[in-house]
């Protein structure tokens, strides 16, 4: 691993470097048959009964003065978490399974409210089509506007347009303090009353804040708002996860157990999430750009994004 | 395909807008055959319209007689990506201008394309909100045109460019349908074809109705300028507070040719005689404020900074941030035409790429001032002469290209916030191989597989099945 945070080894951030084995993971892949590919499986594993073939594993290089960090999509987000620690730093992607699966699937962590979403970690993406060949999208850099952004569409399309294979992903530095705090305040007026807190769950009684940042301004706003120093978050209702406009969380159904993101939308609940129906034309580009991604339907096959809604 | 003028298509698109907002006059015509490049194109008809469904209308008119269309908000794109090519039918979002509606404790507005940058921001103002992106056009350039764009601006080092911005856009498709991608809820189902549709260059479709983040104004900030007598240490400075672990809502650079040409437009006190000037700003709660003004002020001593000067109040603040924000009006002062690249490299190069810019300038008898994002590395390098100048433009555009293929050999990209539009269009080989382009150019082809939107933009031809090309006047290549 390159620690380096200066003038040397930068060319393994460009085009073209495969210490990975990029080129043996395409080779796996091949052209013809299905193929599925499988990681720790905390988020579904592969698709059963299909040949699963896996992402390459490691980091590549972290590079700190650049905030970015190239590693292999099979790597163990806790590994490449512990191994930007060493240097003060953080990625925005929860904290189970590999990288990998993170991004094809695409939820965000419980701190997206400080953040942000996962889908605007990844700088550039390398990735294996259905047709075999390595296709590079995005680029190194921290700002980058050359071209369609494929790093987008790959994010959440769990497989089904080719496999991730290496990502650069953008890193943020850790914060210098931070401190979970409970309060029985109205968590909506904790949310617009707080300077961008990291996050604010809230189970229907009990809201639970994340403070980052400088420890001063922290115990301030916890003093200013009346909080109480608390526990991290236990286990959340796995049940089914909600995705709605942050403010019609003021309007859950008062029945089963949840833990709603505040500010977000995302609520952990105990129940499958209310039906969602797509339009028409929007269905129809999916069908389309999967058509042209996959045309012969080989990745992932029977996995599809639009699962489960109407 | 039909490059001339067409009654027929002219008689339907009158049957969509009134006669007065279906323009076929010369004068207009040329206007809107260029954009804020140097690169025109031709068209035959410019349509006005105010509502979605007149947007959706004015598509289905065009694709129906066989033309091209291609949206534009208020031109101020430098990349060649709203000029008209094939004739292409101009479709103007600019009167459609409203803010739609602001939920303040979502912290969103619905607006409508033609909303200015700035004027979104004055107008959730007394909400202690604002639109995070800022290009130093933001008193002119268009939302729609940011989210055609990808727009970025100083402050985005911090928060991120307009993708991060945009949970939803209301589109007109190239074929005439309307519908909405992404959403106000944080998942919406499916491929993020919200994240896909920004920065597509308006070659996915027009973007009719867009809903934006908005972010809560900082309860504290700090503006320093810090000026060194050596280029080297300011870049070196720049680095080192990212590897501090800092990231400050933005680090702005200016050379001295840059300074001098703002001091004397603007009278700021600025330092004419610095090699190069930063300009840093740092937000949040009052304390990590502080504490990130004193880490940054001991890393700059270290590295031999001249002067440290501290904005004592908003007015002084306003002042510096004017001096940056205008430096390209300033410029005019030393020729009256200049050139300007938005490539990025990794941070740590920013010294290496620039020696090698000033170099590349000098070679090819140009002035070069920069002026530019140094947090993010995106380089702003202005070319400036004067076009009269027998043979300049050829050694502008040399230089230029030198300039970006340096960029990209020292681990860089193309263009980090003004697109690759026609200007760049040839330069996509640096940076993709042929199976990523043809990579992006499926996904054109799944939203536009009739090529109607904004044709021959941002891919080289030969991308996917090889459309011909005709060179546009000026265009770089």
């Amino acid at each position: 691993m390159d620690l380096s945070s200066h003038d040397h080894g930068l060319p393994d951030d460009g085009a073209g470097a495969d210490g990975l084995g990029l080129a043996e993971l395409a080779e796996e892949v091949g052209v013809a048959d299905p193929v599925t590919i499988a990681g720790l499986a905390t988020r579904g594993g592969p698709v059963p009964g299909v040949r699963p073939v896996m992402a390459p594993v490691g980091i590549v290089s972290i590079r700190a003065d650049e905030m970015t960090v190239r590693c292999g999509a099979g790597t163990p987000v806790s590994e490449l978490d512990d191994a930007l620690a060493a240097v003060g730093q953080s990625v925005a992607i929860p904290p189970t399974g590999t990288v990998g699966g993170a991004l094809a699937v695409g939820h965000s962590g419980l701190r997206r409210l400080g953040y942000g979403p996962i889908r605007d970690t990844v700088l550039q993406v390398r990735y294996v089509s259905a047709a075999g060949e390595v296709v590079t999208a995005g680029g190194p850099t921290v700002k980058n506007v050359s071209g369609f952004d494929l790093c987008r569409l790959l994010v959440g399309s769990r497989g089904t347009l080719g496999f991730l294979a290496e990502v650069i992903l953008r890193t943020r530095p850790r914060a210098r303090y931070e401190q979970w705090f409970t309060s029985t305040a109205d968590p909506w007026d904790l949310v617009a009353t707080l300077y961008r807190p990291t996050s604010v769950l809230w189970d229907g009684e009990r809201t639970l804040v994340l403070l980052e940042g400088d420890r001063r301004d922290v115990d301030d706003q916890a003093r200013l708002l009346g909080l109480s120093p608390a526990d991290p978050p236990g286990s959340l209702p796995t049940g089914g996860r909600w995705s709605l406009p942050p403010n019609e969380l003021q309007r859950l159904p008062p029945t089963g157990r949840f833990v709603a993101e505040i500010g977000v939308g995302i609520v952990h609940h105990e129940h499958p999430p209310p039906d969602r129906q797509v339009d028409p034309a929007v269905s129809e580009l999916h069908r389309r750009i999967k058509q042209r991604f996959d045309p012969t339907g080989r990745l992932n096959p029977g996995v599809s994004v639009l699962d489960g809604v109407g | 395909m039909s490059t001339g003028p067409s009654s027929a298509l002219f008689d339907d698109l009158r049957a969509v807008l009134d006669t007065d907002r279906v323009r076929t006059g010369a004068t207009e015509l040329g206007l809107y055959r260029k954009d804020a490049s140097n690169m025109e194109g031709t068209t035959s008809v410019v349509c006005l319209p105010r509502t979605t469904d007149e947007v959706a209308g004015c598509v289905r008119a065009a694709v129906r007689h066989g033309v091209p269309f291609v949206a534009r908000g208020s031109g101020t794109g430098l990349a060649g990506g709203a000029v008209p090519l094939d004739g292409a039918v101009v479709i103007v979002t600019s009167k459609m201008d409203r803010v739609l509606s602001v939920d303040r404790v979502a912290r969103t507005a619905w607006v409508e394309p033609g909303v200015l940058n700035l004027d979104l921001s004055r107008q959730v103002a007394h909400l202690g909100l604002h639109f995070a992106p800022d290009p130093s056009s933001q008193q002119t350039c268009s939302i729609g045109g940011n989210v055609a764009n990808n727009a970025g601006g100083p402050h985005c080092l911090a928060e991120g460019v307009t993708a991060s911005h945009v949970l939803a856009v209301e589109v007109v498709l190239p074929d005439g349908t309307v519908t909405v991608l992404g959403g106000e809820d944080p998942e919406p189902p499916g491929y993020d074809l919200r994240g896909v549709f920004v920065g597509s260059e308006g070659m996915f479709g027009i973007a009719t109705r867009i809903c934006v983040r908005l972010v809560p104004d900082p309860p504290a900030i700090r503006t320093l300028l810090l000026d060194f007598l050596d280029v080297d240490d300011g870049a070196r400075t720049v680095s080192d507070i990212i590897a501090a672990g800092m990231v400050p809502a933005a680090v702005e650079m200016m050379d001295q040719l840059c300074l001098e040409a703002v001091e004397g437009y603007i009278h700021a006190g600025l330092p004419v005689d610095a090699a190069v000037a930063l300009l840093v700003e740092v937000v949040g709660l009052p304390h990590g404020v502080e504490a990130d003004v004193e880490r940054i002020t001991r890393i700059a001593r270290e590295r031999g900074v001249r002067d440290i000067r501290i904005a004592a109040d908003e007015t002084e603040r306003a002042l510096l941030w004017k001096g940056r924000k205008s430096a390209f009006g300033a410029i005019a002062r030393i020729k009256p035409n200049y050139y300007l690249h938005d490539t990025v490299v990794p941070r740590s190069r920013l010294p290496a790429v620039l020696a090698q810019v000033y170099e590349i300038a000098a070679r090819h008898q140009l002035l070069v001032l920069n002026v530019f994002h140094a947090g993010d590395g995106n380089l702003h390098p202005l070319l400036v002469f004067d076009k009269r100048e027998p043979g300049v433009m050829e050694r502008v555009h040399a230089a230029g290209e030198e300039i970006v293929r340096a960029s990209v050999a020292a681990g860089g990209v193309l263009s980090g916030e003004h697109g690759i539009g026609l200007e760049k269009r040839d330069l996509m080989g640096l940076m993709f191989g042929p199976v990523d382009l043809a990579a992006q150019a499926a996904l054109r082809d799944a939203f536009d597989p009739a090529g109607m939107a904004n044709p021959r933009k941002v891919l080289p031809s030969g991308s996917a099945c090889g459309d011909l090309q005709a060179v546009p006047e000026g265009a770089w290549i």
